[in-house]
């Protein structure tokens, strides 16, 4: 990654497509296309101009170039790395690679899901593994369930700690007009919902949702004179562990030990310097192994580090602002919406969730079950 | 070496729990056991491998419990076997909720049915050391 240069490149457009549940036959490319059209139209580019195509999704095997087919354009370079939900980080890794070594100056990177109009095992079935799949894991959820027993086991995590993440992104929602969730939730409603893979009962698991999203990168330079501040790429850093939860070699440490340190190099940046994180909780045990693994707590102290509302509006730290995968939106693969959640903090475009002065903010991307991680740091002009 | 063309890894240990053994394997080159079965070593790529026995004895890893709607709650565990390699199984014999982390088990092979293969679960191993 050290060929990446800090605030080479920036995103000028961002945008999500329809969210929640779309219309009967609407597919993932059309709302790809969407929020493609959108995040061009908020940076005054056009379509014509975009010559990087990026993509992925779990209904659309060939994403670039199913959207390129869509929209009729050839774009010169085009990708559809597909690692999950941290896809969209990865991809703008590879977007910034192309874009400083000139081979595009515009691009796109879209995806798009239609899980609640299709159901969850029509948009995702899961491969079989003869050496998991007798066992009946419900998959991802189990995964995810066995790394928080262990973490509860080792560093006393509680069930508490747990639904503290789901209230935080639930009174963070409530700010958020574009969220799923409406109604406000307490500790005792997530302890008392209904159990799914214990310790995790349904408000420990992320939204079965449609939507998607796109967002619009280009040089530094050309960023300048297009519409709106321009939200630089600082740091990127991104790992894989494993495939399946089998594989994970210690189940209460992620690759984002990996991945934050790589982006924090990047961005010469450290835990302290950032003002909001957009962490990838497609279930509540997340955000506290990222603060763990990205530095902003000890190893351990995760569960602490969230109770009494750390993380909610009017918390110490300001995390998923949006409402998140927990409450805002959740379509299968959620990265880009991590993402474009911290790009709107960082241009101050959050109304009643927008987070004070906020120059910094950390996007990180998990992909699998706990496999993919990936970080991305945003800047704002001052911090270059 | 392998031979793809005439026995694949899976069939291998297939083959094993036939015979209620559950094998692993080892690379000869770094001594490292590893599971799932493979072709080919993990990190060292190796094609020295040797199929073991193991004594079909571990210690609950980690575990949780899945509901599934009008069935009966279903545990599934990672055990760590006493020979250094890590498996997605279930513990059975026990109330699902009371398999805890640290509980040693024991190997009991499932015999399988028409539709699945046979395949390894484990059981509370009580006083076993």
């Amino acid at each position: 990654m050290s060929m990446l240069k800090r605030g080479s490149i920036a995103v000028v457009g961002a945008a999500e497509s329809d969210l929640g549940q779309v219309a009967p036959h609407t597919s993932p490319v059309d709302l790809m296309a969407q929020a493609t059209m959108r995040a061009l139209d908020d940076c005054g580019l056009m379509l014509k101009d975009v010559d990087g195509l990026y993509a992925a999704a779990t209904q659309v095997r060939m994403g670039p170039m199913q959207l390129a087919e869509y929209l009729r354009i050839r774009p010169k370079v085009f990708d559809g790395t597909q690692i999950g939900g941290s896809s969209f980080m990865t991809h703008v890794a590879h977007a910034q690679m192309a874009i400083q070594l000139g081979l595009c100056e515009v691009a796109v990177i879209a995806y798009g899901s239609t899980q609640r109009s299709v159901s969850r095992a029509a948009a995702s079935p899961r491969e079989f593994n003869p050496y998991e799949s007798p066992y009946r894991p419900i998959l991802p959820i189990s995964a995810y369930a066995m790394a928080a027993a262990r973490h509860m086991h080792q560093y006393g995590t509680t069930r508490e700690h747990l639904a503290e993440v789901a209230v935080a992104a639930r009174r963070w929602a409530l700010l958020n007009p574009k969220a799923w969730e409406k109604e406000p939730l307490t500790i005792e409603q997530a302890l008392n919902a209904r159990m799914v893979s214990y310790p995790f009962t349904v408000r420990d698991c992320c939204l079965v949702v449609d939507g998607g999203g796109a967002i619009v990168l280009t040089s530094a330079a050309r960023a300048k004179t297009l519409k709106k501040k321009p939200v630089y790429v600082l740091g990127i850093g991104e790992t894989l562990s494993h495939a399946h939860i089998s594989s994970m070699p210690d189940f209460t440490v992620t690759g984002a030990a990996v991945s934050g340190p790589l982006a924090f190099r990047m961005a010469d940046l450290q835990p302290k310097d950032v003002t909001m994180l957009s962490l990838y909780d497609a279930f509540t045990i997340n955000p506290i192994l990222f603060l763990e693994d990205l530095g902003f707590c000890p190893k351990g102290e995760g569960g602490r580090f969230v109770a009494g509302g750390a993380i909610a509006p009017g918390g110490r730290l300001a995390v998923n602002t949006s409402g998140g995968g927990l409450s805002y939106c959740h379509p299968g693969m959620y990265g880009l919406l991590v993402m474009i959640e911290a790009i709107r903090q960082v241009r101050g475009e959050c109304g009643a969730r927008q987070v004070k002065d906020c120059d910094v903010a950390l996007a990180h991307g998990n992909g699998g079950v706990l496999s993919s991680q990936c970080t991305v740091i945003f800047g704002s002009e001052n911090t270059l | 070496m392998t031979d793809l063309m005439k026995q694949s890894p899976l069939g291998t240990w297939v083959g094993h729990l036939k015979k209620s053994e559950l094998a692993y394997q080892v690379c000869t080159d770094n001594d490292k056991p590893f599971f799932y079965p493979r072709a080919v070593a993990p990190e060292t790529g190796s094609s020295n491998i040797e199929w073991r026995v193991s004594k079909g004895v571990g210690t609950v890893y980690t575990t949780t419990v899945v509901y599934y709607k009008g069935e009966a709650p279903l545990n599934v565990a990672m055990i760590d076997l006493d020979e250094g390699f890590r498996m997605m199984s279930r513990v059975e014999d026990i109330d699902p909720l009371q398999v805890k982390i640290g509980m040693r088990v024991k190997l009991k092979v499932h015999p399988g049915d028409d539709k699945t293969l046979p395949y390894p679960v484990f059981t509370p191993a009580g006083d076993a050391p």
